[in-house]
């Protein structure tokens, strides 16, 4: 019965979709906005990715939003299992095998590296500040998975997520006392394409990248504590 | 056949969403609901990448000199789509995290069994 009914439902919005979708043709240009960022982003900040300017710039409120969003699902995750959850302790597990736990140390700071990689050049190759913060999150999933008897300090995830917020935050207001606007890119945009161009892009993202990275981490952290 | 090879991103992300869709609507398993709206959300990013196409598209970086601003895609959803994956995987921890408090509570997933969630 159930079944059935959520079939119809979906076959009757299916088709309204279907509907609306007939109108919209697929491949062609669609907003004015995409294109003045793509003619104008290289040379109003100085960023050769232009979604990194798109995401870091001309959106950079939104982002400022989405990383609080990003927060407050951290800090609901931490509350949720911790605050009326009582008891949350870790139970003595068998240790991984030797090559498991060479492996995850060889690799542990390999990852680290490209996840680095990745949010400091995010405004020259595809990649940023989310990417590179899931990355070096991954490093962490894979130290909890590798060598499981270490763990990382609750405290300094918190003080780094904390801190590369208050980068952000505080980029932006410079930016007001520097031209009137929040988040206005008032460093010099240098040469767009070398590693020292973009203004504060460039900052923001590496400020990005942490608070990504160790609220990721700190959810893994925090998850892998509930496992009995 | 020539509607489908055209809007054939179009059908893929809406394939997605509605077997999310589907998923929530139907399955008793608290976690299979979690991964319906996993599915649903990859969808969902699917869809706005696709509208953002443009035919024969590269992607909107100038990495080498002598690409054209004209044969680029559009950046905007690309870049709502890259804070929404990264979100995604916070919801996704949130509300696995509130299936292990809903477990410790009621001691099932079953969401038939669970009273106060009866619908």
């Amino acid at each position: 019965m159930r079944r059935i009914v959520s079939l119809i439902l979906l076959a009757v919005v299916a088709v309204g979709v279907a509907l609306s979708l007939s109108r919209i043709p697929f491949g062609t240009p669609k907003t004015r906005v995409g294109e003045y960022y793509i003619r104008e982003g290289r040379k109003e900040t100085g960023a050769v990715n232009i979604v990194t300017a798109v995401v870091v710039n001309y959106r950079g409120f939104d982002t400022l939003g989405e990383v609080t969003v990003l927060f407050t699902a951290a800090v609901g995750v931490g509350a949720v299992l911790q605050l009326f959850g009582g008891k949350s302790k870790y139970i003595k597990r068998r240790p991984a095998s030797l090559i498991l736990r060479t492996g995850c140390r060889f690799l542990f700071p390999l990852i680290l590296l490209v996840g680095a990689y990745i949010f400091i050049h995010g405004h020259l190759t595809p990649g940023g500040g989310f990417q590179g913060g899931a990355v070096v999150a991954s490093a962490y999933l894979l130290f909890y998975l590798g060598c499981r008897e270490r763990r990382i300090s609750e405290e300094a995830t918190q003080a780094v997520e904390s801190l590369s917020g208050l980068v952000f935050l505080v980029v932006g207001v410079l930016g007001l006392f520097a031209g009137g606007y929040f988040l206005l890119n008032f460093l010099p945009k240098g040469d767009p394409g070398s590693l020292l161009s973009a203004g504060v892009i460039p900052v923001i993202y590496i400020a990005i990248g942490f608070k990504v990275g160790s609220e990721l981490a700190g959810i893994i952290d925090k998850l892998m504590e509930e496992t009995e | 056949m020539s509607f489908i090879s055209d809007y054939i991103y179009y059908f893929g992300a809406f394939g997605l969403i509605f077997i999310g869709l589907y998923i929530i609507l139907v399955k008793r398993n608290l976690i299979k609901v979690i991964i319906g709206l996993s599915i649903l959300e990859t969808g969902v990013n699917l869809f706005l990448i696709s509208v953002g196409y443009i035919g024969s598209g590269t992607a909107p970086i100038f990495s080498k000199p002598g690409l054209k601003a004209s044969s680029m895609v559009d950046p905007v959803p690309q870049a709502l789509v890259l804070t929404a994956i990264v979100i995604g995987v916070a919801v996704l921890a949130l509300a696995l995290s509130l299936a292990i408090r809903v477990y410790r509570h009621f001691g099932t997933l079953n969401l038939r069994k669970i009273k106060e969630q009866r619908w």
